[in-house]
């Protein structure tokens, strides 16, 4: 049997959803005899490949980077996975959709800057005016809430489409969990 | 001599006082149906729409929390239609103000989130509103965050009906409407607010806490409204 392509990309968010698939721990060795690891920021693969059967997305799209990222990943990805509740949710870096843009900005890169207070006008990706939950922006297949979700609901949803089931989400996580 | 009344609830008959209403006989009858603006000893505000159930016969979906028991009443409580009613209910109050669980004082405690959970709300089909929101931190021991309010009304109905003191109100229209203390006065400055913390206790979310409570720490003791109430009038004072 041929192993399925798994990937896992990071976009707005604090990184705790891959720590949490990290927290498989031993059981990622029973994870890799049926997929491989093809793209991910815990591997060393520079291009998102052409043809991958899941992803799991952590993070909210918050940035041009990110809308760009998640659109091509979206175009070869068979099953989309919006893991955690900033994916799914916008969760903490939504909270600056209130104030918007210019002010957390200016708050970022002028008032609490003591050296040389200057916006970025290179290499820095523009902010979107809203931050968004994955499924704003593409279709999700399925959502896998939780701050994070715990190293067993990222273990059991991936047991479960690695053999072609629907994971009971409801059963596995909440928001905030 | 109580009246008598019987009705078919999910296919059972099943009898109740005249009295009573649908939602007091489907919780006795263990049936679980989800509730927010529901408080046990508190006046019914039918304003959250979760407990709507299907009676035989009715145009629409009735809220079962007032809706009085009737002789030969056919209802249903948890048909697919219903369930997808009370999930677009849960996503619609988390889209409309900012509900950010993860970094919220009752995380883990909160009826919003686990109406969320039970009914298999993982995901908001609405878009986030992320309105511009205030909180009021002028009271000494409590703190209001219309962030996390869902406008069910505990607050308002527990400060008039048992404390007595009415500093809780309603204020504006539609999506412009918050709670408010005494005319819309900051909470800490309100003449008439004892203290008690009722509110903050019968709260369903994290729209009142306790100052100094972080992320998480912030639980809530529900059932002392029962134990007043049945003090007050069986004069049996037990918790």
């Amino acid at each position: 049997m041929t192993k399925l392509k798994l990937a896992t990309v990071w976009l707005d968010g604090c990184s705790g959803c891959h720590m949490s698939f990290l927290d498989i721990d031993e059981r990622l060795l029973e994870l890799v005899e049926k997929v491989d690891i093809v793209y991910s920021p815990l591997v060393d693969f520079k291009a998102f490949p052409d043809a991958v059967d899941i992803t799991l997305v952590e993070g909210a799209v918050s940035n041009q980077d990110d809308l760009e990222k998640i659109k091509k990943v979206r175009a070869h990805t068979r099953l989309l996975v919006a893991l955690g509740d900033c994916a799914v949710t916008a969760n903490v870096p939504s909270m600056r959709n209130p104030f918007g843009v210019d002010q957390v900005v200016k708050r970022a890169y002028e008032e609490n800057v003591t050296l040389q207070p200057q916006l970025p006008t290179q290499a820095v990706p523009p902010l979107l005016k809203r931050v968004r939950p994955v499924h704003d922006i593409v279709t999700v297949d399925v959502h896998l809430p939780g701050c994070p979700p715990s190293a067993d609901a990222i273990f059991a949803a991936l047991v479960a489409l690695v053999e072609g089931r629907t994971p009971d989400v409801a059963a596995l996580t909440r928001f905030g969990a | 001599m109580e009246t008598v009344v019987t009705l078919t609830l999910n296919g059972e008959m099943v009898s109740a006082r005249a009295d009573q209403t649908l939602l007091d006989v489907i919780r006795e009858q263990k049936i679980d149906l989800p509730t927010l603006c529901h408080m046990q000893g508190l006046s019914e505000r039918g304003g959250c729409r979760l407990c709507v159930v299907e009676v035989q016969g009715a145009p629409r979906p009735m809220a079962a929390c007032v809706t009085p028991v009737t002789e030969g009443m056919v209802v249903r409580t948890h048909t697919p239609e219903l369930e997808h009613q009370r999930r677009l209910v849960v996503e619609l109050l988390l889209a409309e103000r900012n509900h950010v669980c993860a970094v919220c004082v009752v995380n883990g405690h909160c009826d919003l989130q686990w109406a969320a959970a039970k009914l298999g709300v993982a995901s908001v089909r609405y878009e986030y509103l992320h309105p511009d929101l205030t909180m009021d931190a002028s009271h000494a021991r409590f703190v209001l965050d219309h962030n996390r309010c869902i406008l069910c009304t505990r607050c308002v109905r527990v400060c008039d009906e048992v404390e007595g003191a009415h500093t809780w109100d309603i204020a504006g229209r539609g999506i412009k409407t918050r709670v408010i203390t005494d005319l819309s006065r900051p909470w800490g400055d309100s003449p008439s607010c004892t203290s008690c913390g009722k509110c903050v206790q019968v709260c369903p979310t994290g729209a009142l806490f306790e100052k100094g409570a972080t992320v998480a720490e912030m639980t809530k003791e529900r059932d002392f409204v029962g134990w007043i109430i049945r003090g007050r009038t069986k004069r049996e004072w037990t918790w």
